[in-house]
């Protein structure tokens, strides 16, 4: 059907080339092209970079939020790995007589509860943010990786507050600080990554599928058990340790408890086992992230 | 490479009926994955292709639009609900990826496509501000160094520090456009976002958006109001069923939009429900002026069958409008259930134009069945017809006028 010109007048249009505010003079790097992508879409970091302040703010957003309205507020942050702890304590390491490396079981079991409650709750909230982002993913673009980072890294700030308990529970059974200390912050980002890692994949599948919203919680349960924390991974046979390490969570668990509370064996291969899982899920879900969003606007 | 600041080749989106209602469930993927190597071999040999090979209806929502826009034009975009005004602006602003076709865009561009997108109940005004300018692309320093501008023209300065929950709808709505509308980007892409808010605000915000395309900015603006469109736009497209049907100045296109809506007559069958017109006919005659003709049916009797009538000119304002209940013309009958109603319109003052109807049917107690630019109209025969500069400056109406020349005395 041949469209109808109705008489065009450029008249209301300025004169091509002529920008009439200085501060809006395009330069030819200012050119985004629009078209239908086909297959496997390369990951564009520099767009990702150039949104950082979105990302920021929407960290922010989370924060502030997450204990609007509450009366006990952020001390939530600390009530659940504490309690969890009371609780592991009493069932696994008093009544059940579970070894915890020589180590007090409360202090055993609070130190791996922390990167783990960062990495559970992280992966929550990491799998249901796009789909609880719906209203912005159909009114704005930005890219859409943005929304799960902001949703796992929002975890860091529980995470901190949780931390100060430990240093007190350390204090108090005397244990003392080692240079490994220092490789903390390393395997803070290992529970961060593994939690993007699959986060990325359910939060992409749930657009589509909202069976991801179910599935999750006993996900999160078996991978519970399937991580050292209230045992020590020294229970596990010495030949599956490496294949155990394909967990990411439980490389992550004993070289927290390696760094901060000076457990004499270091994780070594299970560790590594660890970062070559986590590096291949994160680059399998940062692609399929990439391959699935451009219909999330659609089907969400 | 040609220098429009958007250029559109044969765009086009599908999309899949039903696709936004339900989600799958794994069962149906997994099923879905198995069949999936057939389907590819059925697409293969080129059994048809998108529809029936993978068993879901489609549509396109957009198809083969072309267009350009150069640096400075205001655009508007209209056509019917569904007419794919909206799909076009998503695409544009990257919010869904077209399905063929493709598009140049040069500079920043925005979109507002929605007010208050982003929006967090819990935070107060001032966080609500600084989260949305950075959902809508704006940074810090920019939305910290608009702050002030942004609270003064929303008017809501003592309640900036209280979340936005406890906020009413209309100082909601003001602050989220206030944000939006102090973005500073190369092309703006507005999306029927001034139809909220009261009537005062609304003309602020027609206001801000002259202001704004006076800038040299680019704006695509979708609206169904044909005023607002006049009034900011140089140009319009129109779309219908994802097709660009019109593209031009925009006195013309909203023209030719406002006739393809509306005919010579309108017919519908009585559903025996509720009380309902049933067929409309307008015709002028040089003699009798318009003869407007409505006949109704009513499961019961319309104590009195009460006939409203609004007429418009070629731009969507209202001309004229009357009613048989206040009309001092009109003889009332006590009761009727079905039968025809006469309205004989002078139309001695009108200039020559094409007008438009919309009519509603009620009795005493409410309105029973609307009819929006259901008819259409063609006055003719004036006298001024040799001349004709535009409606927006002269109006539709003749008036007696008396001439007088006086030479000054010497």
């Amino acid at each position: 059907m041949p469209v109808e010109q109705l008489e065009t007048s450029k008249s209301s249009a300025l004169p091509t080339g002529q920008a009439v505010c200085p501060e809006l003079a395009t330069g030819p790097g200012a050119c985004t092209e629009i078209r239908p992508a086909h297959g496997w879409t390369p990951l564009v970091l520099r767009d990702l970079w150039n949104y950082r302040e979105l990302l920021f703010f929407l960290i922010w957003r989370d924060v502030k939020v997450r204990y609007k309205q509450t009366a006990l507020g952020v001390a939530w942050a600390v009530i659940q790995p504490l309690f969890t702890m009371v609780v592991f304590s009493i069932f696994f390491g008093h009544l059940g007589k579970i070894p915890s490396d020589g180590l007090p079981y409360p202090l055993f079991t609070y130190c791996a509860l922390l990167p783990w409650q960062l990495f559970s709750h992280a992966l929550t909230e990491c799998s249901n943010s796009v789909v609880s982002n719906e209203r912005l993913i159909t009114k704005v673009y930005f890219p859409r990786l943005v929304i799960p980072i902001a949703a796992v890294l929002a975890g860091l700030v529980d995470f901190s507050i949780a931390f100060t308990i430990l240093i007190g529970m350390m204090l108090y059974y005397g244990v003392g600080v080692s240079w490994a200390v220092l490789t903390l912050p390393g395997f803070v980002l290992l529970a961060i990554a593994t939690a993007l890692a699959v986060g990325l994949w359910l939060s992409a599948l749930n657009v589509q599928y909202r069976d991801v919203r179910y599935t999750l919680f006993f996900l999160v349960q078996v991978w519970l058990f399937l991580t050292p924390v209230a045992y020590p991974s020294s229970m596990i046979p010495p030949q599956w340790r490496a294949l155990y390490g394909l967990n990411p969570m439980a490389g992550v668990v004993e070289s927290f408890r390696w760094a901060l509370l000076g457990k004499a064996e270091s994780p070594g291969v299970m560790l590594l086992v660890s970062i070559g899982a986590v590096a291949l899920i994160l680059a399998g879900g940062l692609y399929y992230f990439r391959r699935m969003e451009k219909s999330f606007a659609d089907v969400v | 490479m040609s220098q429009a600041v958007i250029a559109c080749e044969e765009i086009g989106k599908q999309y899949r009926i039903g696709q936004r209602e339900r989600y799958k469930t794994l069962r149906e993927a997994i099923t879905e994955t198995m069949a999936a190597p057939f389907r590819r071999l059925g697409s293969a040999l080129r059994l048809s292709k998108g529809e029936a090979a993978n068993g879901h209806a489609t549509i396109w929502a957009l198809k083969g639009v072309s267009f350009e826009i150069q640096q400075g034009e205001v655009v508007g975009v209209i056509g019917r609900n569904g007419a794919g005004k909206s799909t076009l602006l998503k695409v544009l602003s990257r919010i869904t990826e077209p399905t063929e076709g493709h598009a140049r865009i040069r500079g920043r561009l925005s979109s507002l496509l929605e007010v208050g997108t982003g929006f967090h109940p819990e935070l107060t005004g001032r966080e609500n501000v600084y989260l949305n300018g950075a959902i809508l692309g704006m940074s810090r320093a920019e939305i910290a160094r608009k702050f002030d501008e942004i609270v003064a023209f929303a008017e809501i300065d003592e309640f900036i520090d209280t979340p936005v929950k406890r906020y009413s709808s209309g100082m909601y709505v003001r602050l989220a456009f206030a944000v939006a509308a102090h973005m500073e980007t190369e092309v703006l892409l507005v999306d029927e976002v001034l139809a909220v808010g009261d009537a005062a605000f609304q003309k602020k915000c027609l206001g801000k958006m002259g202001e704004v395309t006076k800038k040299g900015r680019t704006v695509l603006f979708v609206s169904h109001s044909m005023p607002s469109i006049q009034r900011l736009c140089g140009r319009a497209l129109l779309l219908d069923e994802g097709l660009l049907v019109a593209d031009g100045r925009v006195d013309k296109v909203i023209e030719r939009y406002l006739a393809c809506n509306t005919a010579q007559e309108f017919v519908a069958t009585f559903n025996g429900e509720q009380p309902q017109i049933t067929r409309a006919s307008a015709k002028w005659t040089q003699q009798e002026g318009i003869r407007l003709e409505v006949a109704f049916a009513s499961p019961f009797r319309l104590r009195p069958p009460l006939l409203g009538i609004s007429m418009y000119d070629v731009m969507g304002s209202p001309v004229w409008g009357t009613n048989a209940r206040f009309d001092p013309q009109a003889t009332l009958p006590d009761s009727m259930t079905a039968g025809t109603i006469t309205v004989e319109i002078c139309t001695e003052p009108l200039r020559s134009d094409t007008y438009y109807f919309s009519l509603w049917l009620a009795d005493q107690f409410q309105d029973y069945c609307s009819l929006e630019r259901v008819l259409s109209v063609e006055v003719g025969g004036g006298s001024d017809d040799v001349w004709r500069p535009p409606r927006s400056f002269i109006g539709n109406v003749r008036l007696d006028t008396r001439w007088q020349y006086e030479p000054a005395h010497a």
